[in-house]
C-alpha cells in the first residue's frame, strides 16, 4: 500500500505533463492537490497501523539480473524512520500545494515537476535495495534544477545549476562507493540488508575509505559545512513550494542516506584510526566536528544577513548541523533526536519559508529586511506576523513545539559523545534566538510609532490587513503598503496545517518515538551497533 | 575453402547490397522526374525493407559456421551485433524520409546501405585483411555522405578533413597489421595470438603495432588525440550522414576494436595498474580513454552549437567505452554492447530533433531552441529524455549502460578503479553542458513567436519511439542485456 505512494505521485505528474497548455491553472491544482492528500492519507494509515517501528516488506521482486546468482531486486520497505519521514513527505506536499496555489504561469508542468520530486522522495525513503534507493536519489536533481530554473527568483538559473551539480557531486560520490562495496563484497544482491551483512566481509581498511566517500557523499546535500553552499543560493532562488520542499524533505534525504547506507554499511569506517590528527581520533570524530563548526556558522551568517530569505536558508545550514551532529553521537537518544529534527525542521522550515517566500515577498516584493520594516507587516499581514513569531519560537527550540524535544535530545547525546561540542552547539541555540529575533523584529514589527498616530480611529475604521500606513516622509513603499492583498485562504490553511503537527509532536513526541525507536533498536542497525564504536 | 560456406554466410550481406543496387536502378530509371521528397520517400522506404528482410534473414539463420583463418564468422554473437546495426540503420533511414538536400538520392542511399554492409563485416571477421577491407568500405562511404550537401561550404570542409583524416588513420592502421602478419606469418587473430605468446620477449615491433592499431581505430571510434575531425563532421553533414557517423560505424569500430585486443593481442594486455603498469594494449587504450575524457567533456564545455556539443559529448564517452575495452571480459563485452547500443539509438534521435530544429531556425545554435518545451512538446520532450539519458540520469538507458559498464569493468579488473573514478568525476562535469541544453529548451522563455514548429510528423514518431526504447530499456535493461549475454555465452568468447 505504501508503495502507492510514489505511483500515485507519478501517475500525476505524467498526467499534469500531459494536459494541453490551455487548460485552466485549476486543474492542475486540485489534481496536485488530490494527489498529495491522498498520497499524505495513505502514509498516515501505514503510520497508525505500523507502531511496532519494526522493518517490514512492501514488495520484493527481481529486477534485473547481474549475473547468475546475483542481482537487483525491486524491494521496498518501511520501518520507523522511513514511515516517519513518509509522513513528513506528505505533509510538506500538501502545505507545498496549498502555498502555490496561487501560480499562475506554466501551471501544469510546475505542479508535475513537483510531483515527481514528490514522488522521488517517497521512492529514497521507502527503498530496499540501494541500487534503487540510488536510483530515487539522483531523479530527485531534475525536477528540482527545473523548478528552481523555471519559478524561482534571484538568479534562479545559477542556484539551480549550482545545486544540481553538487547534488550530482555528491551522488557520484555516493555511486563510487556503492560500486566498489558491491564489487568487493561478493554480495549476492544490491539490497540494502545483503550489502550490510556482507559488509562483515569487508577489510577495516576498505571501510575507513569507503565510509568517508559515502558519508560525504550524501552529505553534500545534508548541508555538511563546508559543502553547504548550495544551500543557501538555492533556497533564495527557489519558489516558495520548492524552497519548503528543498529544506524541508530533500535535505533529510541527504541525512536519511548518511543513517541508511553510509553508517549501516560501513560502520568500521567510525572506528578510531591508527593515529591521531589534528586531535581528531576518528572519520566520527571530524563530521561531528564539522556539524558542530556548520551549527555555529549557519548561525552567524544568518545573523547578519540583510535578505530574509537567506536568513532562513542560512538557518537551515545550521539546523541541518544539529541532524549530523546527532548522526554522529551514536548513542540512542542522539540518533533519536537526530530522526526526530529531520522531521521538526521539515515542519518548521517549511512553515518559515513559507512565511517568507509566499505570504511577504510575493505581496510586497522585496525581501530586504530594511525596506520591509516601514511597511509595519504586523498590521498589514497579522497573520503572516503570528505565523512567523510562532515558527521563530518553535525553531528556537522553545518547549511545547518539535525542536525543543529534538534539540534536547540531540544535546543530551552529544554531551555524552562530545561534551565540549555539546557546549557549542549549546550556543549555537542561543545565536539561533537572536538570528531568528533580529529577523522577526525587523521585518514585522519595525514599524516606526508614528504611523501609530497616523491611523485614523474615528470613522471606526478597523485595523484590518489593507490598513493604512502613511509616514512622514514619503516612503515610496507607503503605496505598496495600501495594496497588500489578504492572506488567502490556501495558505491559512497549511500555516495551520504545520503549526499543528509540530505543536503535536513537541507536546507527545511519543507519537514519533515510540516507532523510531525500536527502528532504531533493531537489527537493521545491528552492524552498528556491534562494529562502531557504539555508546 | 568451400564457396558453398562462404556465400551461406554472406548471405544478409548480399541482400543489402541487391537492395542497394535495385534502388539506385529505381532511381535512376523511373524516379528522375518526380519531387525530391518523393524520391527520398521511396528509396528510404525501400531501403527500409531490404533492412527489414535482412535482420529477418539473420534471425532465421540456424547456421553456425567460422571459415578457415577466421575469414567470416556466422554465430549468434555476430547477429546479434550486425541485427542492432541493421536496426540502427533503420533508424537512419527513417529520419532520412524527410530529407530534402540533395537530388542525388538513389546514391545517398546506396552509400548508407554499403557502409551498413561494410559494418557487418566488419563484426564478422577475425582477419585482419577482411577487417581493413570492411573498416575502409565503412570509412569511404561515410566521408562521401558526409559532404552530400553540395549547397554548404563547410560540409565540403568537413568532409575533406574527415577524409584526409581517416585516410592518415588506414594507413597507420595498414601498417600496424602488416607488422602483425611479420610477427605471425598469417593474418588470422588466433594465429597471431599464438605466435606472440609464444614469442620469448616483448618485441619492440609489437609496440609499434599497438599504437598504430590504437590511432587506426582511435580514430575511427573519436577517441582523443585522434577526435579532431568529429565537431566539424557532426556539425556540417547532413543530419542523417551525421546519426549514421556517430551510431552505426561506433557500434561496429567498438565491437571491431575488442575482437582484436581480445582474440588478436590478448598475451599482449600488459596492465594499467596505477603502481604496477606493464607495457601493452592495455595502457595505450587507458592513456586513449583519460585524453578523450578529458578533450571531450572540457571541449563541450563552451560549446554553443548543439551539434559541436554532440561531437564533443560522443568523444567523452568513447572515452566511458573504452574503459569496457581495457577489462576485455564476457561481462565488459555485454555491458560496452549495451552502452553503444543505447548511446546510438539516443544519437539518432538527438540529430533527429536537430534535423527539426534547423529546418525551422536555420542554425543549431543553442538559443534556436529557446521555447521548444512550448512550441513542440514532443521534440522537447524527446530531447530531455536523450540528453538526460547521456548525463546519466536514472532511470535512462545510459545510466545503467554507465553502471553497468564500471562494475563490470571492477569486477574482472579490481586495477582499473582509478579509472572508474575517473570518469564517474567526469559524468560530474558533464552534467553541466547536457543542463545548459535543456535550460535553453525549457527555461529560456520564447520570443514572441509562439507558432509551434513545424516538423516532419514522421521524424517526430522517430524521436518519440526512441525515447520511448530508452526510456524502456533503462527500466528493463535486462531486455537487452541478456539477449547479449546468451549471444556471447554460446559462441563461446572467453
Amino acid at each position: 500500500m505504501l508503495a502507492w505512494t510514489i505511483y500515485i505521485s507519478y501517475l500525476t505528474a505524467a498526467l499534469l505533463f500531459l494536459l494541453p497548455r490551455r487548460t485552466r491553472p485549476d486543474l492542475a491544482r486540485i489534481l496536485a492537490l488530490g494527489s498529495a492528500l491522498t498520497t499524505c492519507a495513505i502514509a498516515l494509515s501505514a503510520f497508525c497501523n505500523h507502531r511496532t517501528g519494526l522493518s517490514f516488506t512492501i514488495i520484493d521482486c527481481n529486477w534485473i539480473p547481474l549475473g547468475p546468482q546475483a542481482g537487483i531486486h525491486y524491494a521496498l520497505s518501511a520501518d520507523g524512520i522511513s514511515l516517519a519521514l513518509v509522513l513528513l513527505t506528505g505533509i510538506i506536499a500538501i502545505a507545498g500545494v496549498l502555498f502555490s496555489w496561487d501560480i499562475a504561469d506554466r501551471t501544469n508542468e510546475f505542479f508535475a515537476f513537483y510531483l515527481l520530486l514528490i514522488g522521488s522522495v517517497y521512492g529514497v525513503f521507502l527503498a530496499a535495495d540501494a541500487f534503487l534507493l540510488f536510483v530515487f536519489y539522483e531523479i530527485v536533481i531534475i525536477p528540482k534544477y527545473f523548478l528552481i530554473a523555471i519559478w524561482g527568483s534571484t538568479r534562479r538559473e545559477y542556484g539551480a545549476m549550482k545545486l544540481a551539480i553538487y547534488s550530482f557531486v555528491g551522488s557520484a560520490m555516493v555511486l563510487g562507493g556503492l560500486i566498489a562495496a558491491y564489487a568487493a563484497s561478493g554480495a549476492h544482491s544490491t539490497s540494502l540488508a545483503d550489502l550490510a551483512a556482507a559488509s562483515t566481509h569487508l577489510s577495516p581498511h576498505f571501510q575507513l575509505i569507503a565510509f568517508p566517500i559515502v558519508f560525504t557523499g550524501f552529505a553534500i546535500l545534508a548541508g555538511l559545512w563546508p559543502f553547504h553552499t548550495w544551500a543557501p543560493t538555492g533556497h533564495v532562488a527557489a519558489p516558495t513550494a520548492a524552497s519548503m520542499l528543498l529544506a524541508g524533505v530533500v535535505m533529510k534525504l541527504g541525512a536519511y542516506g548518511c543513517l541508511r547506507v553510509a553508517m549501516t554499511l560501513f560502520p568500521l569506517g567510525l572506528a578510531p584510526w591508527a593515529t591521531t590528527h589534528l586531535g581528531l581520533h576518528s572519520w566520527r570524530d571530524l563530521f561531528a566536528l564539522l556539524a558542530a563548526i556548520g551549527i555555529l556558522y549557519g548561525a552567524l551568517v544568518a545573523l547578519v544577513q540583510r535578505d530574509f530569505k537567506f536568513v532562513i536558508g542560512y538557518s537551515s545550514v545550521s539546523h541541518m548541523g544539529f541532524i549530523l551532529l546527532g548522526l554522529m553521537t551514536l548513542n540512542l537518544t542522539g540518533l533519536s533526536g537526530a530522526v526526530l529534527q529531520m522531521i521538526s525542521h521539515g515542519l518548521l522550515a517549511g512553515l518559515l519559508f513559507a512565511v517568507v517566500g509566499r505570504m511577504v515577498y510575493a505581496r510586497t516584493h522585496t525581501r530586504e529586511l530594511a525596506e520591509l520594516g516601514p511597511m509595519n507587516l504586523n498590521r498589514t499581514l497579522p497573520f503572516a506576523a503570528v505565523t512567523f513569531v510562532i515558527a521563530a519560537v518553535a525553531s528556537m527550540g522553545i518547549p511545547g513545539f518539535s525542536g525543543f524535544v529534538a534539540e534536547l535530545m540531540i544535546l543530551l547525546g552529544a554531551w555524552r559523545a562530545y561534551p565540549l561540542l555539546a557546549c557549542s552547539t549549546g550556543l549555537g541555540i542561543l545565536i539561533g534566538v537572536i538570528y531568528i529575533w533580529r529577523a522577526m523584529q525587523k521585518a514585522f514589527f519595525s514599524g516606526s510609532p508614528a504611523t501609530e498616530d497616523a491611523i485614523t480611529p474615528e470613522a471606526g475604521v478597523p485595523h484590518s490587513y489593507a490598513g493604512v500606513s502613511t509616514r512622514t516622509g514619503g516612503d515610496a513603499h507607503t503605496s505598496h503598503a495600501h495594496n497588500l492583498t489578504p492572506i488567502t485562504l490556501p495558505e491559512k490553511l497549511a500555516a495551520i496545517l504545520l503549526i499543528a503537527c509540530s505543536v503535536i509532536v513537541g507536546i507527545f513526541p511519543r507519537l514519533l518515538l515510540d516507532v523510531i525507536q525500536p527502528a532504531l533498536n533493531s537489527p537493521a542497525f545491528d552492524a552498528l551497533r556491534r562494529g562502531g564504536p557504539w555508546q | 575453402m568451400n564457396y558453398a560456406d562462404l556465400f551461406l554466410a554472406l548471405r544478409p550481406e548480399t541482400l543489402l547490397e541487391f537492395t542497394a543496387l535495385v534502388i539506385l536502378a529505381l532511381d535512376l530509371f523511373f524516379l528522375r522526374r518526380r519531387a525530391v521528397r518523393t524520391r527520398f520517400a521511396a528509396c528510404s522506404s525501400l531501403a527500409i525493407l531490404g533492412c527489414t528482410l535482412t535482420i529477418a534473414l539473420i534471425i532465421n539463420t540456424k547456421v553456425v559456421l567460422t571459415l578457415p583463418g577466421g575469414l567470416l564468422l556466422s554465430n549468434p554473437l555476430v547477429h546479434a551485433v550486425q541485427n542492432a546495426i541493421l536496426a540502427v540503420t533503420i533508424a537512419v533511414l527513417l529520419l532520412a524520409i524527410s530529407s530534402r538536400f540533395t537530388h542525388h538520392v538513389g546514391e545517398y542511399i546506396l552509400l548508407i546501405l554499403s557502409a551498413t554492409v561494410g559494418g557487418m563485416l566488419l563484426v564478422a571477421t577475425h582477419d585482419l585483411l577482411v577487417i581493413f577491407l570492411s573498416l575502409e568500405l565503412l570509412s569511404l562511404s561515410l566521408y562521401i555522405l558526409a559532404a552530400f550537401d553540395k549547397r554548404s561550404n563547410r560540409a565540403s570542409e568537413a568532409a575533406l578533413k574527415y577524409f584526409l583524416f581517416g585516410g592518415m588513420s588506414a594507413a597507420f592502421l595498414l601498417f600496424g597489421f602488416s607488422l602483425l602478419y611479420g610477427l605471425a606469418n598469417s593474418t588470422s587473430l588466433e594465429a597471431i595470438s599464438s605466435a606472440i605468446a609464444a614469442a620469448p620477449a616483448f618485441n619492440p615491433l609489437l609496440a609499434v603495432a599497438i599504437v598504430t592499431i590504437a590511432i587506426g581505430f582511435g580514430f575511427k571510434i573519436a577517441a582523443a588525440p585522434l577526435h579532431f575531425w568529429a565537431p566539424d563532421a557532426y556539425q556540417a553533414a547532413p543530419a542523417p550522414s551525421a546519426a549514421l557517423i556517430a551510431s552505426g560505424s561506433k557500434i561496429a569500430s567498438f565491437f571491431a576494436l575488442f575482437q582484436i585486443t581480445l582474440i588478436g593481442l590478448d598475451p599482449a594486455a600488459g596492465s594499467a595498474a596505477l603502481r604496477h603498469s606493464a607495457p601493452g594494449w592495455i595502457p595505450v587504450l587507458t592513456i586513449l580513454s583519460v585524453a578523450s575524457m578529458l578533450a571531450g567533456n572540457l571541449g563541450a564545455l563552451r560549446q554553443l552549437s548543439l551539434r559541436r556539443l554532440v561531437a564533443y559529448s560522443a568523444v567523452a564517452h568513447a572515452g566511458y567505452m573504452l574503459i569496457a575495452v581495457c577489462a576485455h571480459t564476457a561481462d565488459s563485452l555485454s555491458a560496452l554492447l549495451y552502452y553503444v547500443i543505447t548511446y546510438a539509438l539516443g544519437t539518432v534521435g538527438l540529430f533527429a530533433i536537430i534535423s527539426c530544429i534547423e529546418e525551422d531556425a536555420s542554425s543549431d545554435l543553442l538559443p534556436a531552441l529557446a521555447g521548444l518545451s512550448r512550441r513542440s512538446p514532443v521534440l522537447a520532450g524527446s530531447l530531455a529524455i536523450f540528453i538526460l539519458s547521456l548525463a546519466g540520469i536514472p532511470p535512462l538507458a545510459g545510466f545503467f549502460a554507465k553502471f553497468y559498464l564500471f562494475v563490470a569493468a571492477l569486477q574482472s579488473s579490481p586495477q582499473l578503479l582509478w579509472l572508474v573514478v575517473l570518469a564517474i568525476a567526469f559524468s560530474c562535469v558533464s552534467l553541466y553542458y547536457y543542463l545548459v541544453v535543456l535550460k535553453h529548451a525549457f527555461v529560456v522563455p520564447a520570443d514572441d513567436n509562439t507558432t509551434p514548429l513545424r516538423a516532419p510528423i514522421l521524424t517526430q514518431i522517430l524521436a518519440a519511439a526512441l525515447a520511448l526504447i530508452t526510456i524502456l530499456l533503462g527500466c528493463f535493461p535486462h531486455l537487452l542485456l541478456n539477449w547479449f549475454v546468451a549471444a556471447i555465452t554460446s559462441s563461446g568468447t572467453n
